[in-house]
């Protein structure tokens, strides 16, 4: 049962959703709800083609069109050196295109007019020559001798992008040639698209006589992006004033800065108007970032009682037609070396090569601290391999590899320090709740009557909190997090953090934090984001940071306020700031219960009756440099039956038992499992941003990208265990990316599992029926 | 994104909007549920100058069963056909096949009529109305003219209808005997257009043989088909799981489908065998059972 936002100690409880009664009824306040006066409309005309020279762009006609005030193109940004722009991985990105374009839908021209249906009739209008050129769709085929070099404005005559290791190769290929067993697995993680309900936008509203900005944007870093865009448009960084209204969803989809916002910029500086760009669906879909599309391949070793030994990954990462992936800077592959997961190996080698292809730019950590997703996928399915070989139970397996929970703080063989977890205890958990055995016996019986079910495990551990300061930054930026807290004479409260909800909770789960630490209500806590010039400095939210990174900010900026609190409390309470004690709710004498003052009385004082000499207010604003990521974790179990006829899959149970360390609000956690589980579920099963020979993409609607419904959602059910993170200031690890992180693993190991005994090991996601049919009709099952 | 900009009439009779479809020629479109014509028009795939808005002929609308045939007005929706409790029990695949279209907002706009029309092969009503035994009335400068359903359809997207044609209405035979029907659809989620779809009309007479059989494929061809060579083995026949093997197998050879993102033309054509003979063992079933309680 949900409680009211009045209960009293907050902290664990499952309190109701502030935001939900605006949210609920539709009365959020997004991008696309704000119309200033004066406000125009911009549209873009895309390139047909995935690769082609442009020969000439004629704008007469769309610059006739009545309605129509502006049209720019690739020349016309090029002479305000903005044609290109870099992007957060280092590399840069065509704004709009001079010379040619790069991928199917290139933005090639903007058009700015009165009415948004006025800017798509101009934005048709511009007619523009193409010369076809010749498409590179596989990254294999970008890096053989002879491929096509696509980035002409690079000094490299290659389309490799980087190429990224970690570990150490000799003695990991050492202990592969020692290894009694070792099996190999190409395993693809396609590319999709996190899809948010709204899409991508701004308004851009520049007042030349204030030569000052205001810039809307449906952004997940609202204090980057202003800094970004200081440094690229050479606004001075105090006239650009940026505002995150609510936000329909990001997954990662909000971190990067896309060519339709530049745009749209430039088009408010030139006019001094107000100009708003909204992308419709099809542009979402097909250029503003995909995430994923990894082509890795491993090799892993083990002892004959199934202890690994050794884990090799080769992979090859697409990254489209510019490195736009948003990955903290010194990270091109992101925290891919998390790849070693939940189990003790003694040595790993990584190597990811970063490829330019004729496809869009990215990609975005989509509900993932940057490549976590790949990388627990693939030791999860590689486990799940390892198992079938050794005909082990893949329960079994993973329980002879687990980190021990008493070696924690563990070394990964990849480099990092894991904070804490109890694994063994979480899959037990998970196993418990299914009735592991009595399932096993299940699938024994009906693949003896020819039924194919399947039990899929996936005991994932991910990194998230980016990050400390001595590793991690974007452009320079370190990625601290921070918060602002301000108690009013009444004993009101106004928190502002440096990062940015879209749908996490945070005016909930943070109020609740502050609340607790205050000995308030989250009622009396009103959390607010997204706004550069009220909130503090922060890097925003995505990667699971905000809680790791903000919320200790704001654990630790409360109990900033607290000390001082406590020095006005030993004044209204006559006895030295020693004598305070703090019971959760009130500050009491020591030995005298009885005499006590509560956040409110001391919040007034702070404003009317001060002890001699302290400076008036109460407030106070941590900036958090966490000194360790943190490590959620969590063992997931998906029971499947598939369709012999037809290859469909029917997801039977699904359980999530999530370490997270400290819950702050379970029924959030829920909400949080619940939403990530479905968007792991639809890459298991449904989604690709597939391309044909000629670039072209095949996914640029939600026709053909599917995103799945209540009808076809899996029933969740979820557990917890609670392993606190040592260093953070609660406890809590972040939660909001485990279940996209760990799901797909299981879903794919419960249908291998289904064809194990016919001596699959692996079908690439997503799992349409026709593969499996495809698999099954090998085999020789028919219906 | 918004439709190119265009002209709107709605005339109030059948005359006016045939006039009006004469006077613009190939420059208009009719305008019915909206659920087809409008998602194409925003993509600006079609871009028709005025759009001919035929929701307030009056002639256009409703039901009813006259002599042999049952009359479906042209504006019937989706959603009608799902639910009408004097029209579903006594076409069942009229109901099952309406149910399974898209979601209920489409459902209660998109109408019979305009998804003929639109002749897409993966829509569901062309499948249900072959199985059915259909025709369609249409009005045009010329009059009036029937038209049998396996004569509508030529090509993807593409009905023998003259640009100045209106269809007004759908005809399907009353059935005589007990009836049963399936409708089975493979979709990739709730909503989806069909991978494969196959709808199955049986009527059986006096003797328990099957008097009449309508097998539908949706999705597996250029336009939808009939499955005509699996029809006639089961006319005359008992349902034994023998012969609904045989003729779940003539029904796939009756397929013609094209490789594409939703599965092989191998794929499809065995779903198609998989799906008929599925559904001939539902048809079974039901006939036991209206057999059972006729008794
Ligand atoms: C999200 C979505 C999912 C869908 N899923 C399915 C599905 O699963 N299965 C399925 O079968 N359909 C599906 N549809 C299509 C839906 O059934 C449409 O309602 C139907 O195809 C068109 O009917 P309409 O009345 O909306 O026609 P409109 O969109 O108004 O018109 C369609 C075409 O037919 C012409 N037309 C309309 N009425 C007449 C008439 N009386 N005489 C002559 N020409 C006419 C129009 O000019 C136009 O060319 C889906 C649609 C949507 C939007």
């Amino acid at each position: 049962m949900a409680l009211e936002i009045t209960e009293p100690r907050p902290m664990g409880k499952p309190i109701k959703r502030k935001e939900d009664a605006r949210l609920v009824r539709g009365q959020g306040h997004y991008l696309d709800d704000i119309k200033l006066p004066g406000m125009l409309y911009l549209a873009l005309t895309r390139s047909p083609y995935a690769h082609a020279r442009i020969k000439r762009i004629d704008t007469t006609r769309a610059k006739a069109l009545p309605g129509v005030h502006l049209v720019l193109t690739g020349e016309d940004l090029a002479k305000l050196n903005l044609s290109w722009m870099p992007t957060l991985a280092g590399d840069k990105q065509m704004v709009l295109a001079t010379g040619k374009v790069l991928f199917q839908y290139q933005e090639v021209a903007a058009v700015v007019a009165e009415s948004r249906a006025l800017a798509e009739d101009g934005a048709q209008l511009v007619e523009v020559e193409y010369e076809p050129l010749p498409v590179v769709v596989d990254p294999f085929r970008a890096l053989e001798p002879g491929a096509p070099v696509l980035r002409e404005d690079r000094e490299e005559a290659s389309n490799r992008i980087f190429h990224w290791e970690v570990g150490d190769q000799a003695e990991t290929d050492a202990a592969l040639r020692n290894s009694a067993v070792v099996v190999k697995e190409r395993i693809r993680m396609p590319r999709v698209h996190p899809a948010p309900l709204e899409p991508c936008g701004c308004i851009a509203d520049y007042n030349a006589a204030r030569a000052h900005l205001t810039w809307y944007v449906t952004s997940q870093a609202p204090h980057a992006h202003r800094t970004v865009l200081a440094m690229v448009a050479g606004l001075p960084e105090h006239k650009i004033h940026v505002i995150s209204p609510d936000i329909g969803g990001g997954f990662g989809n909000k971190v990067p800065v896309f060519p339709g916002y530049v745009a749209a910029i430039v088009a408010s500086l030139s006019l001094n108007r107000p100009v708003k760009w909204v992308e419709a669906r099809t542009e979402n879909l097909t250029s503003t970032n995909f995430a994923r599309d990894y082509h890795m391949e491993v090799q892993l070793g083990a002892d004959r009682q199934g202890r690994v030994t050794a884990l090799r990954v080769t992979t090859l990462a697409d990254h489209g037609a510019f490195d736009a992936a948003a990955d903290p800077t010194k990270f091109p592959a992101g925290l891919f070396s998390i790849v070693t997961g939940s189990y003790d190996f003694p040595v790993a080698y990584a190597e990811v090569d970063g490829v330019y292809t004729n496809k869009a730019p990215g990609g975005v950590a989509y509900r993932c601290s940057f490549r976590v997703t790949e990388a627990s996928f693939l030791i999860e399915r590689a486990m799940n391999t390892l198992a079938l070989k050794l005909q082990l139970d893949p329960a079994e397996l993973r329980f002879r590899n687990f980190i021990p929970s008493e070696r924690f703080p563990y070394r990964s063989p990849l480099g990092w320090t894991y904070d804490s977890g109890n694994y063994a205890a979480t899959l037990q958990k998970a196993l418990d709740m299914l009735d592991y055995p009595a399932l096993r016996r299940e699938q024994a019986e009906r693949r003896a009557r020819g039924e194919l079910m399947g039990i899929g495990i996936s005991t994932f551990t991910e990194i998230v909190g980016a990050g400390p300061s001595n590793t991690f930054d974007i452009l320079g930026i370190k990625m601290f997090d921070s918060c602002e807290i301000r108690v009013h004479p009444t004993g009101k409260v106004i928190a502002r953090l440096g990062t940015r909800h879209q749908g996490q909770g945070h005016e909930t789960t943070f109020a609740q934090v502050i609340a607790e630490e205050l000995g308030l209500t989250t009622d009396d806590v009103i959390v607010e984001e997204g706004d550069t010039d009220t909130a503090p400095y922060g890097l925003g939210t995505y990667a699971s940071r905000s809680t790791p990174t903000a919320g200790g900010a704001a654990a630790l900026a409360a109990r900033r306020v607290r000390d001082k609190a406590r020095k006005i409390a030993a004044h209204l309470l006559e006895v030295r700031d020693t004598e305070v004690e703090w019971d959760g709710e009130r500050f009491t004498a020591a030995g005298a219960p009885d005499r006590a003052v509560g956040m409110s009385e001391v919040a007034l004082a702070a404003y009317t009756n001060l002890p001699a000499g302290m400076e008036p207010g109460l407030e106070a604003t941590y900036y958090y440099d966490p000194p360790n990521l943190t490590f959620p974790n969590g063992a997931y179990v998906a029971v499947v039956d598939i369709d012999k006829g037809t290859g469909a899959v029917k997801v039977r149970r699904f359980v999530a038992v999530d370490d997270c360390g400290t819950v702050i609000n379970p029924m959030v956690v829920d909400g949080q499992i619940h939403g990530g589980l479905t968007e792991g579920f639809a890459i298991a099963f449904m989604q690709e941003i597939a391309f044909d020979e000629e670039g072209n993409c095949l996914a640029p609607n939600f026709m053909d990208y599917l995103v799945p419904t209540a009808v076809e959602t899996p029933h969740w059910e979820t557990g917890r265990t609670v392993t606190p993170s040592p260093h953070h200031p609660i406890g809590a690890k972040g939660v909001g990316e485990s279940p996209n992180v760990g799901s797909p693993a299981a879903f794919a190991n419960a249908v291998v599992d289904a064809l194990g005994h016919l001596g699959v090991t692996n079908i690439d996601i997503p799992l349409f029926p026709w593969k499996v049919w495809e698999v099954l009709r090998q085999h020789g099952v028919t219906e | 994104m918004f439709p190119n900009a265009f002209e709107y009439v709605a005339p109030a009779s059948l005359e006016e909007a045939v006039q009006a479809l004469v006077r613009y020629g190939d420059d208009a479109k009719v305008l019915a549920g909206g659920q087809s014509l409008l998602p194409i028009m925003k993509l600006r795939v079609a871009a028709p100058a005025v759009l001919v808005d035929i929701n307030r002929i009056p002639e256009l609308a409703g039901f009813r069963e006259d002599g042999q045939e049952l009359w479906v007005g042209a504006l019937t929706r989706h959603a009608t056909l799902e639910w009408d409790q004097d029209l579903v029990p006594r076409y069942p695949l009229l109901g099952e096949t309406a149910g399974s279209i898209a979601d209920p907002l489409v459902r209660n706009r998109g109408t019979i009529a305009g998804s003929l029309a639109h002749a897409d092969p993966a829509a569901d009503w062309g499948a249900a109305l072959l199985a059915l035994r259909g025709a369609v009335t249409v009005r045009g400068s010329r009059g009036d003219r029937r038209i049998a359903i396996d004569d509508l359809f030529l090509d993807v997207l593409t009905t023998n209808l003259e640009p100045d044609e209106i269809i007004t209405g759908v005809h399907v035979p009353r059935p005589t005997g007990h009836v049963a029907a399936a409708s089975l659809k493979l979709e990739r989620k709730v909503g989806d257009f069909a991978v494969v779809g196959v709808a199955l009309h049986v009527e059986t007479g006096a003797s328990g043989a099957i008097a009449q059989a309508g097998i539908g494929l949706a999705a597996v061809g250029p336009t939808s088909l009939r499955a005509r060579e699996a029809e006639t083995l089961l006319v005359g026949q008992q349902l034994t799981p023998g012969l609904i093997r045989e003729a779940a197998d003539l029904a796939a050879k009756a397929a013609d489908p094209a490789s594409d993102q939703r599965g092989s033309a191998d794929y499809k054509r065995d779903i198609v065998r998989v799906f008929v003979e599925r559904g001939l063992g539902a048809v079974r079933d039901r006939l036991t059972g209206i057999r059972a309680e006729s008794a």
